[in-house]
């Protein structure tokens, strides 16, 4: 548990809040009667065993899936249906379990990308490549090379990113979601499939996006030791409802949690 | 035996009508690699965009306007009809169909073709219409070397060019502006698209009305050759050979795969034609796009196909 900024952020403002919200698909309940809040600033971990709803929760957070039931809260606002693209213009970016990175495109158009929204120039100036489309394009890029040392990727920017080793597309694809500049980043797994180093890696550009940026997460991870050393709070899920909710070590302890991560005798 | 200067003109000639397969093909690499749907109406959009054209200009020349002022007047009022199509079959058709199956958008399209093709001839008439664009005699080039010179014609030259400005503007759209990316992303993934923001249903809006534009610049072309007539729609059937021997997913495969086809058929068709019997041209493309599919399913230019099981 990182302990400087616990306090600090029990006491904070709540930046997304869930409340009592439900998802069913025909008659498969992925998530039901789910309540948690993220408050500004921090790093929130939801975690819980495969099948507990963790990546629907997230779905759910940025418009992919749309909750039959409950309401959510982002910034003062409350919804109950939202789509994907309306959710990224307030503020909201994210990344995929499994890496969803535009393949037949080179890591620095991936990161462009992800500038779509800060680029406003209408299509006749953008086709012309003069003024104030150049001068936008050239702004947007001066911020993306921003991004591409902040993670240390200059090596790799014009390549192909289908060629790209995991580890990296992993990294172009946090790239891509930092480009947004986003009030709430919302990552889905992003250590899977990583070694040690890679973890360690990526841990620490989690950290720094948090320290630099100011800007809220919220992860889905099932490296557990990732998970105490990076989060502030942590929300447990099993079998689509909420078990436990607080610090890490909080959580750790909590009877509920270790019988559904262990298995328990009935 | 034929002559060098017989060769070399049926090779040119060739070439020069296969870009204009490549116009209506390229249409059809737009929409198919950017929303993977197969756009059975491009054909009809062909058809429409022509005949807006033809009939607004003649509207225009008939009530006095100078024949240049009434072309650009008359582009305008045909882009303006392709945006309207673009707009409605996003909003009508694709649109609630979001998320189905590739076979059903491409049934969908077929019902857009005959709405389209009912549509525009009710609105504009069903004869055909003449239209003159671009100068339709020929140049006779290299008469000193060839017997009576090689006849090069010049709507086909005319048709070269436009296609040529086409592709490296499309080329420029695609790869240098925010939309181009916006439309390549989209086209590699749905999901991480909308994540960064990017709105499907305003992308394929864009991608419609690209297409719809493409399909006024071959409408341009062909109308000049053959007139504005309904049979336009069953030239742009020859755009799928094509495509199969481009490959679907590739602009420059749109290209070369008509390149491929009209040099093809006309040399077939000159060489070949009198020992089988003529009518070469109407199935050649066919049996060439057949003899693809066999050796390389993807086409020349098209993305191979790996699938980890």
């Amino acid at each position: 548990m990182r302990s400087p900024s616990g306090p600090e952020i029990a006491a904070g403002e709540v930046l997304l809040s869930v409340e009592d919200v439900s998802l069913a698909f025909g008659g498969v309940k992925a998530v039901s009667g789910i309540s948690f809040d993220i408050r500004k600033g921090e790093i929130r971990a939801i975690i819980g065993p495969n099948g507990a709803g963790k990546t629907s929760m997230l779905n759910i957070i940025n418009g992919f899936y749309h909750p039959q039931q409950g309401r959510i809260t982002f910034k003062g606002e409350t919804r109950s249906k939202m789509r994907p693209h309306d959710a990224a213009r307030g503020g909201i970016a994210r990344t995929f379990q499994n890496v969803a990175l535009f393949r037949g495109m080179t890591a620095l158009d991936n990161i462009m990308a992800g500038r779509t929204l800060k680029m406003k120039r209408n299509l006749f100036w953008q086709v012309l490549r003069v003024g104030p489309a150049l001068a936008e394009e050239v702004e947007n890029r001066h911020k993306v090379e921003e991004i591409i040392d902040f993670l240390k990727i200059q090596d790799i920017r014009r390549v192909p990113v289908a060629r790209l080793p995991y580890g990296l597309q992993k990294r172009v694809e946090l790239g891509r979601a930092l480009a947004m500049e986003p009030e709430l980043l919302l990552l889905d797994e992003p250590m899977a499939g990583m070694n040690l180093e890679e973890k360690e890696d990526m841990s620490r550009f989690v950290l720094d996006v948090n320290d630099h940026f100011g800007t809220t997460v919220a992860l889905i991870e099932h490296d557990m030791g990732v998970v105490m050393d990076l989060s502030d709070r942590v929300v447990v899920l099993d079998h689509g409802i909420k078990i436990a909710d607080g610090t890490p070590d909080e959580v750790k302890t909590n009877q509920a949690v270790i019988d559904a991560y262990l298995g328990v005798a009935h | 035996m034929i002559g060098l200067g017989q060769f070399l003109e049926v090779l040119f000639s060739g070439l020069l009508s296969g870009v204009l397969y490549s116009l209506v093909a390229l249409g059809f690499v737009l929409i198919f690699k950017a929303s993977g749907v197969f756009n059975f109406a491009q054909g009809a959009m062909v058809l429409l965009a022509g005949l807006a054209l033809v009939r607004s200009l003649d509207f225009l020349v008939a009530n006095g306007f100078p024949f240049w002022s009434a072309v650009i007047l008359g582009l305008l009022f045909a882009a303006m009809i392709m945006a309207i199509t673009a707009w409605m079959v996003q909003r009508f058709v694709l649109g609630p169909l979001i998320n189905q199956d590739g076979l059903t958008l491409f049934m969908a399209t077929i019902g857009i073709t005959f709405v389209l093709e009912g549509a525009a001839q009710m609105i504009f008439g069903s004869d055909v219409y003449p239209l003159r664009l671009f100068p339709t005699d020929a140049w006779f080039l290299f008469e000193g070397n060839f017997p009576g010179g090689l006849l090069v014609s010049k709507i086909d030259v005319w048709g070269g060019l436009i296609a040529a400005v086409l592709v490296a503007g499309l080329a420029v759209f695609f790869q240098r502006t925010k939309t181009g990316r916006a439309l390549r992303a989209v086209a590699d993934d749905h999901a991480a698209a909308q994540s960064v923001g990017i709105s499907l249903n305003w992308i394929w809006f864009i991608v419609w009305l690209v297409a719809g534009l493409v399909a006024l610049v071959a409408a341009t072309v062909w109308g000049t050759k053959l007139g504005v007539q309904f049979s336009i729609v069953f030239l742009a059937l020859k755009a799928l050979p094509v495509l199969i021997i481009g490959g679907f997913t590739s602009v420059p495969g749109a290209i070369v795969g008509g390149l491929i086809v009209g040099a093809g058929e006309k040399l077939a068709e000159a060489y070949l034609g009198p020992f089988i019997g003529g009518g070469i041209e109407y199935w050649f493309a066919y049996v060439l796009a057949l003899v693809v599919l066999m050796v390389r399913p993807q086409g020349l230019y098209g993305e191979r196909i790996i699938e980890r099981i």
